[in-house]
């Protein structure tokens, strides 16, 4: 119960802290040079939440499996050290969107990307990026719980395992911090060596960002990260979003708008492979500019 | 008609059709199990000897074998008609056959001597009857049945192990010998072969050949040496008509009084019966003695096939299912690959034979083994071929077990691995196979149960009758995957259809049986054992 009040206050903390700066991002899905006109200015004026460097560019964004064209011209800037949710109805292509922020549908059958995304400037699509450096710099999180069937220890020290750490203190110290971090340590520092499937599902899936932040990523993807979990694990992540943040860049998936609205400070709305509309996650929320979004926020569908 | 349309669509009739196909088959597997294990471990049971007087005043001695009705021979006096039982009256080399019918009408009387002796010999099966004197070369030492039987046992134990240290010098000394000659042999013909061969080296490798000459002569004159000091007591035996044999005590195994032991003894003569045929080496054209050199060669065999099969089926199967393009071509290997699997097994032993025996053992000869040409090392059958032929048998089972594995790791494995910076290689490695080595090791299991009961491509590629010597020995290389070995499912042919004996050899057949079902047995729940383990620690995998 205490925990439940505990991320309520801290949500309703966090719209405050984004009500003084608002800014409405425009996204037209027919401009062809988007970059140019990527931040318009709100009729408020109000200081920028995108004040901070972007960390993450998605330029005409096109996406196919096959002939199925999943998304549609998409633009998006997403800032540094902020939490960008995506939201909309099932198959809106927002889960597609973020496995082709770390190359994941690279090894889909019949995957095809046009355009470009740009993490730190860089186009991650040019042929000669290592997919599996980029996965290093940008970590996942997944919908389905999936710690390995292995160790805790072993779970987390992965990463860097692969990364030919081979020092034991060095990798006991990564775990350490990692665990930490993901605010699991003082559940599993006694049995790090017991499986990890012994675990709880919200345990687990805390292990999971663990694991992910064990090779320091720069960016943290999340699909739908609490949609298998109890509401007091839920809160559990939430709370840890809000103090990664500082040292990363999350991009969340969620179903959950109560979610959104509580973790995220920009939200994207999408519909059918299109971005229909992307802005603070308080005016999406309470003035959004575009009527389908504002059915989708308001339940009338999806 | 109202009730038969509900109790159709109630399944009734489906649930008892399918319980009872169960029951059946699990009848026919307990019955088939279950005459196996009675005939095969009651041929270790120490039986008493029968002595049968006849009305015509014959005297017969043995083991009630069998006993059966006689067709149509139902009188007044026998409503169910008369029985003739089948008595061991072993003796062969004084009766000629070991096996005799008798008509019980025919029997005046029955009795059990309880100073009947039954002896194992080396040669000629049992001799069921009475010592009479023990012989230090042409002297007698003693006279007298009871007396005898005190004072010859331990002539025998000394026979024992005689027999030990000739066996040794055998096999184990002069083998070496012979090994190290050959070897020194093959090295003259190899120079002379290359023209290289110098006077010093010729000489010294003569020389070599020479002393290793004189070594020969030397352990054969101990073997002579041996051989005469175990010929040299001898026993009278003699049997129930009442016709002596003297024979010398090194051709007796061992000696026992059925009829006067009691039901301890028995079982402890019981228990050493089975450790002997485990241990032991066959004789008596693998008729008696043990089986161990086919239960070696079996589980032997086994082994090798799987170092071969797991790691090329795997590797097959993950090309196949992680790596290879998807589309028509992957499904015709698919297909081809189910019914490799189901090519009758002698195609299986020709083509091992062509392929494997003669192309590539053939070859191998010719480049490394040129100078013993041309007796052929491996290009003959061999541990090396069968094994592999049996490999090639059962890739199918493993490639399809184990694609079967791979598409069961969870797809979240895999992209959690490269969502951490792994690639595709070291997430197979790492996370997907691990979770997939169960499934392996169901293919391991099929391919072992496939594997173990082989025997027509064995036939082509290596088993024999008899081995000279175990592919396992202390002679450099010690690995000696070019030799023929035994194997218990071909001992099972050879033995119950190929001998000259094929009522003494019945009991062979159904202990032989018996221990291939339980080494394929023991195989499997070792691989169960490995595999439960396995899923244990991959529980829950899927949350």
């Amino acid at each position: 119960m205490e925990i439940e009040k505990n991320f309520l206050d801290q949500s309703s903390a966090s719209v405050k802290t984004t009500d003084a700066k608002s800014l409405r991002l425009v996204v037209d899905t027919r401009q062809t040079n988007p970059m140019k006109k990527m931040f318009v200015e709100s009729e408020t004026a109000q200081p920028s939440l995108t004040d901070g460097p972007a960390k993450i560019v998605i330029r005409d964004m096109n996406f196919y499996y096959g002939n199925v064209q999943a998304l549609k011209c998409v633009n998006m800037t997403i800032p540094a050290n902020k939490v960008t949710a995506f939201i909309g109805p099932s198959g809106c292509g927002k889960s597609t969107l973020l496995r082709c922020l770390n190359r994941l549908n690279d090894l889909v059958d019949g995957a095809r990307v046009e355009g470009s995304i740009l993490l730190d400037e860089e186009n991650i699509y040019r042929p000669e990026v290592d997919a599996t450096d980029l996965r290093t710099r940008v970590g996942m999180v997944f919908q389905k719980i999936n710690p390995f069937p292995k160790t805790v220890w072993q779970n987390v020290a992965y990463g860097p395992q692969l990364q030919k750490i081979r020092k034991r203190a060095i990798l006991d110290d990564i775990v350490e911090t990692s665990l930490q971090g993901a605010g699991l340590w003082d559940e599993v520092k006694d049995r790090l060596h017991a499986s990890a499937l012994g675990l709880s599902g919200g345990q687990q899936q805390r292990l999971c960002i663990a694991r992910a932040l064990a090779v320091n990523p720069e960016v943290l993807l999340m699909d739908e990260p609490c949609s298998a979990l109890d509401p007091i694990s839920t809160g559990r992540i939430e709370e840890l979003l809000h103090t990664l943040k500082e040292r990363l860049t999350v991009v969340i998936v969620t179903h959950n708008m109560q979610q959104a609205a509580r973790v995220s400070d920009l939200t994207g709305f999408f519909l059918l492979g299109e971005l229909i509309e992307f802005d603070d996650t308080k005016k999406i929320f309470t003035n959004p500019g575009d009527s389908r979004t504002e059915d989708y926020v308001t339940g009338r569908f999806g | 008609m109202k009730f038969f349309q509900q109790f159709f669509a109630s399944g009734t009739l489906f649930i008892w059709l399918a319980g009872g196909a169960l029951a059946c088959s699990l009848l026919l597997i307990g019955g088939l199990l279950t005459i196996i294990f009675i005939n095969g471990m009651g041929y270790f049971w120490p039986k008493d000897l029968v002595q049968l007087t006849l009305k015509n005043d014959t005297r017969v001695l043995g083991e009630i074998v069998d006993t059966q009705r006689i067709p149509e021979t139902a009188t007044a006096d026998f409503p169910d008609g008369q029985t003739r039982m089948q008595l061991k009256v072993g003796n062969r080399d004084v009766y000629g056959l070991d096996f005799r019918w008798v008509d019980e009408a025919d029997i005046a009387q029955r009795t059990w001597p309880q100073d009947v002796i039954a002896f194992e010999r080396r040669e000629w099966g049992n001799f069921y009857g009475w010592v009479t004197a023990v012989w230090d070369g042409d002297t007698p030492l003693v006279k007298g049945r009871d007396i005898a039987w005190n004072a010859w046992y331990p002539f025998l134990e000394q026979a024992e192990s005689l027999h030990r240290e000739i066996h040794h010098i055998e096999r184990d000394v002069i083998g070496a010998i012979n090994a190290d000659m050959e070897r020194a042999r093959l090295n003259l013909k190899t120079l002379e072969l290359k023209g290289k061969v110098s006077v010093d080296s010729a000489d010294s490798l003569q020389q070599d050949i020479q002393q290793r000459e004189l070594a020969y002569q030397e352990q054969v004159q101990r073997l002579v040496g041996l051989y005469e000091r175990l010929n040299r007591y001898r026993v009278t035996l003699i049997d129930v008509t009442g016709e002596e044999r003297i024979f010398p005590v090194g051709g007796l195994v061992k000696a026992w009084r059925p009829n006067a032991m009691r039901v301890w003894d028995k079982t402890l003569m019981y228990v050493e019966n089975i450790w002997n045929v485990l241990t032991d080496e066959p004789r008596e054209a693998n008729t008696e003695g043990g089986i161990f050199p086919a239960i070696f060669g079996t589980v032997m065999m086994v082994l090798v096939m799987s170092v071969a099969v797991v790691p090329f089926g795997v590797l097959a199967a993950v090309y196949l299912k992680e790596y290879a393009k998807q589309g028509l071509l992957t499904r015709m290997i698919r297909i081809a690959v189910n019914n490799l699997a189901g090519v009758p097994s002698i195609v299986f032993g020709v083509f091992g034979l062509g392929f494997f025996v003669y192309a590539v053992g053939g070859t191998i000869d010719q480049l490394l083994f040129s100078a013993s040409l041309p007796n052929p090392t491996f290009g003959t059958g061999g541990m090396l071929w069968a094994s592999l032929t049996l490999a090639l048998m059962t890739v199918p089972v493993v490639i399809v077990a184990t694609e079967e594995g791979l598409s069961a790791v969870p797809r979240e494995y895999r992209e959690g691995s490269l969502g951490l910076g792994a690639t595709k290689f070291e997430s197979l490695i790492r996370v997907v196979l691990p979770c997939a080595m169960p499934g392996i090791l169901t293919g391991l299991i099929l391919a072992v149960s496939r594997a173990t009961g082989e025997v027509a491509p064995l036939m082509l590629t290596g088993v024999v009758k008899l081995a000279p010597a175990l592919p396992v020995d202390s002679q450099f290389p010690f690995l000696h995957l070019d030799r023929k070995f035994m194997h218990l499912g071909f001992h099972i042919y050879d033995v119950g259809f190929q001998s000259p004996n094929v009522e003494a050899a019945k009991p062979m057949v159904y202990v032989t049986t018996l221990v291939l079902v339980l080494v394929v047995l023991l195989l499997n729940m070792t691989a169960i054992a490995l595999r439960t383990r396995m899923r244990k620690r991959y529980a829950g995998a899927s949350v």
